[in-house]
């Protein structure tokens, strides 16, 4: 497994629930894991025995089908058992904490929980509750860590660095826990960070954050090296941000018009699913800008090394208590 | 000079408050355009001299307010017999509000009304479009596709935004695109059902009043969104003397809110409803003469950005009913004039050119337009005022199709003789 410059680097966090307790290094340290494991997939025999014999639970509270498919196969390339659980499908429904569900499953004997939910926070709440170790999938608007992971590990890939980038996101920034999850980890990474949308889509405070702000995609379009757009949600309860799609992608759309004035290598990113036709035209989408699938493969080897990493932590921990208490 | 058309306006009063001019001179148009104002030796290829001694040579006025009711209510006025009407109160310029059927929501409507209103040929037509889906208050209307179709702010006049969410949110969205909202301020909640102003008449008439408070809370409410969002504001048809200090409270602290004021709101107090004519019914409501007087005070002071009509034509037929059932609304797009003269240069309140000031130049910044100045190189939009002849208010022979005007036979003073649109005369005043 190839390793650059971080071999006297130990993690030692035994859950991910956010980037933005973490430091530069630990972000760095996890995209080079991830390199190693992006190299399993090219392998004939795509696994790694790293998890072997270990209980890896998708406790995911929100639909989603390509985040939990993504972690599925990831613990299953190490090697590792996978349990699904899905709200309906549980006691949940049937009035059961948070707390008592994760301590529930944990009594059948399980390594680490991955878990999505709709409430901010969350996964921080079971990782007090538990001894297993808490990946964050996503909660409320949060932080999407392994999502942001990806963004990052696929602009190192294709930009080399980090230094003196200008990313763009673009979108419901406001109720994006991608767009945070990824504020913070390239703002640590050394990344320029602007964020671009109407001032109803942008979170209150945002003045305070390590970003520039933008309500103009037309203005600041042209000094972009990566741009990043957010999916938009049109439904909402409690009253539509912007007015329309058509207006939406009128001012924020990603069209062949705009990528005519944008750098030629402009990076386009999108955390999927697409909307076409609303935030991206298709021909964006499917054009020699897009890094969309090239993101989709990489979240398989960042999540493959998450789950190695917290893993590994975990180990040690054990490790160290018993040494403290042989005396 | 091949090919060019050319008008000699000779020896009026200039009063162009832009520009800081009030004195006697000429102006010479050419074409669309003012080419010289100083003393003009006539050239000989002048197409048309006009002689305005004793008149004053304005920019053409402008109205923030008004209702020319198409598309959906044609029988009481079309944009053509509005902008007919308000070329011959002088007005060069007019904004139609939204409160059509169907409301003016999206762009394609906007460029509706303004192809009208080319159509017309009459007053240049400017647009504002709703705040909210068919001003209903609830979604955001798409306000950047209107503003890029030339809408020039955004409002649901008629009515106010109610749901303070909403209108934040109208506030920081219109704030991307640097756009005006404006607000017909009423809260519903305290409103609903009032048909006058509430107070010792509603009592004594037994009709239901609407209290200042729905005015002055929204307002209020509004002023500390915009401090927040930094969104331009205007204030439609204040009325009372609460909404002065709110007015003078916000300008003091530097925020951008303007705000304007009928002339029924200068004239008239609730005491005209006695006989219950509904000519006096209006939204917001006849007030008293505290109220008055407050508003005369801001408009010497300056607080008031502009004069507005809030032109809301009515057939007799509507008007002619109970009035709990009759329409809000009063005609007086063509008498505005007079009326402002009685109301505020008559009695002192303010000389000729801060009352241009408030019909062309201060109106003219609210929207950011380039209109409202009558300097070299401006768009000849010139209105010719006869200051000093006494007339009385005919409404029968109003170019609107409306004739709910309740100052039918009262004497003014001041008329409008000739109204020009870039450089064209449109409009002369009959000889009476």
């Amino acid at each position: 497994m190839a390793r650059r410059r971080t071999d006297k680097f130990r993690w030692r966090h035994k859950h991910l629930l956010g980037l933005r307790d973490l430091r530069r290094g630990e972000i760095e340290h996890i995209l080079d894991t991830a390199e190693g494991f992006e190299e399993i997939s090219t392998r004939s025999i795509k696994k790694a025995p790293a998890l072997r014999g270990k209980v890896v639970v998708n406790m995911f509270f929100e639909d989603s089908t390509r985040t939990r498919n993504s972690f599925t196969l990831a613990a299953n390339r190490l090697s590792a058992d996978v349990i699904e659980f899905t709200k309906t499908a549980s006691s949940v429904s049937k009035g059961e904490t948070l707390i008592d569900t994760a301590r529930n499953l944990e009594a059948m004997g399980i390594d680490i929980v991955v878990i999505r939910h709709g409430a901010g926070g969350a996964p921080k709440l079971v990782s007090r509750s538990i001894n297993a170790c808490v990946v964050n999938a996503g909660d409320g608007f949060n932080e999407h860590p392994t999502q942001a992971l990806l963004d990052v590990y696929t602009i190192r890939k294709v930009c080399g660095g980090f230094e003196g980038l200008k990313v763009g996101i673009v979108g419901d920034i406001a109720h994006s826990r991608v767009a945070r999850s990824n504020i913070w980890a390239l703002s640590k990474l050394g990344a320029e960070v602007i964020l671009i949308g109407p001032p109803t889509l942008m979170p209150g405070s945002v003045e305070q954050l390590p970003v520039r702000v933008s309500y103009s995609l037309d203005a600041v379009l042209e000094e972009l090296d990566v741009i990043n757009m957010l999916r938009i949600q049109f439904e909402r309860l409690g009253g539509n941000p912007f007015p329309s799609v058509r207006e939406y992608s009128h001012f924020f759309g990603l069209t062949v018009d705009r990528m005519k004035r944008a750098k030629p290598d402009l990076v386009v990113m999108h955390p999927g699913p697409i909307n076409r036709g609303l935030e991206i035209e298709s021909e964006v989408a499917d054009g020699p800008n897009s890094v969309i699938l090239q993101q989709v493969a990489h979240g398989l080897a960042v999540r493959m090394a998450v789950l190695f990493l917290v893993h590994q932590a975990a180990i040690e921990e054990q490790r160290e208590h018993r040494q403290k208490h042989r005396g | 000079m091949s090919g060019k058309h050319s008008i000699l306006i000779r020896g009026g009063r200039l009063i162009d408050p832009a520009n800081n001019v009030d004195r006697q001179t000429d102006v010479l148009i050419t074409d669309d355009v003012v080419a010289q104002i100083g003393e003009v030796n006539e050239p000989a290829d002048v197409d048309l001299v006009i002689d305005a001694t004793d008149r004053l040579i304005v920019p053409g006025l402008i109205d923030l307010h008004v209702h020319f009711r198409e598309p959906g209510d044609e029988e009481e006025e079309t944009i053509a017999s509005g902008s007919a009407a308000a070329l011959a109160g002088g007005f060069t310029s007019v904004v139609c509000m939204p409160n059509t059927k169907p409301a003016i929501d999206e762009a394609t409507r906007v460029e509706y009304v303004h192809r009208m209103g080319r159509q017309a040929r009459k007053t240049f037509i400017y647009v504002m479009g709703a705040v909210t889906q068919g001003r209903q208050g609830q979604e955001l209307a798409e306000i950047g596709l209107m503003a890029a179709a030339g809408a020039v702010g955004f409002t649901d006049d008629g009515m106010g935004v109610q749901d303070t969410a909403v209108m934040l949110r109208a506030l920081k969205y219109a704030r991307m695109l640097d756009a005006l909202v404006a607000q017909h301020c009423q809260d519903d909640t305290l409103a609903r059902g009032g048909v006058m102003n509430a107070g010792y008449n509603a009592t004594v008439l037994g009709l239901p009043g609407i209290d200042p408070l729905a005015e002055e809370l929204m307002l209020w409410r509004d002023v500390q969104l915009v401090k927040k969002t930094g969104t331009r504001y205007h204030a439609q048809h204040i009325s009372t003397a609460g909404s002065v200090e709110i007015i003078r409270q916000a300008k003091a602290q530097g925020l951008p809110v303007t705000c304007e004021v009928t002339p029924h709101h200068l004239l008239l107090t609730d005491n005209a409803i006695a006989e219950y004519d509904t000519n006096f019914k209006v939204n917001p409501p006849l007030r008293t003469n505290r109220d008055i007087e407050a508003l005369k005070a801001a408009i010497a002071e300056g607080l008031v950005d502009a004069l507005a009509t809030d032109h809301a034509p009515h057939l007799k037929s509507e008007k002619e009913l109970e009035f709990l059932a009759a329409p809000f609304g009063i005609a007086s797009l063509e008498c505005a004039l007079g009326l402002y003269v009685k109301a505020l240069v008559d009695p002192g309140v303010i000389g000729w050119p801060e009352l241009i000031a408030m019909l062309t130049v201060r109106p003219a910044r609210v929207l950011r337009v380039a209109r409202g100045t009558l300097g070299v190189g401006d768009r000849a939009d010139i209105t010719i005022i006869n200051p000093d002849v006494e007339y009385v208010i005919d409404a029968d022979r109003f170019l609107s199709k409306s004739r709910n005007c309740p100052y039918n036979g009262w004497l003014a003073k001041s008329r409008v003789e000739k109204t020009f649109v870039a450089g064209e005369l449109r409009y002369e005043a009959p000889e009476r």
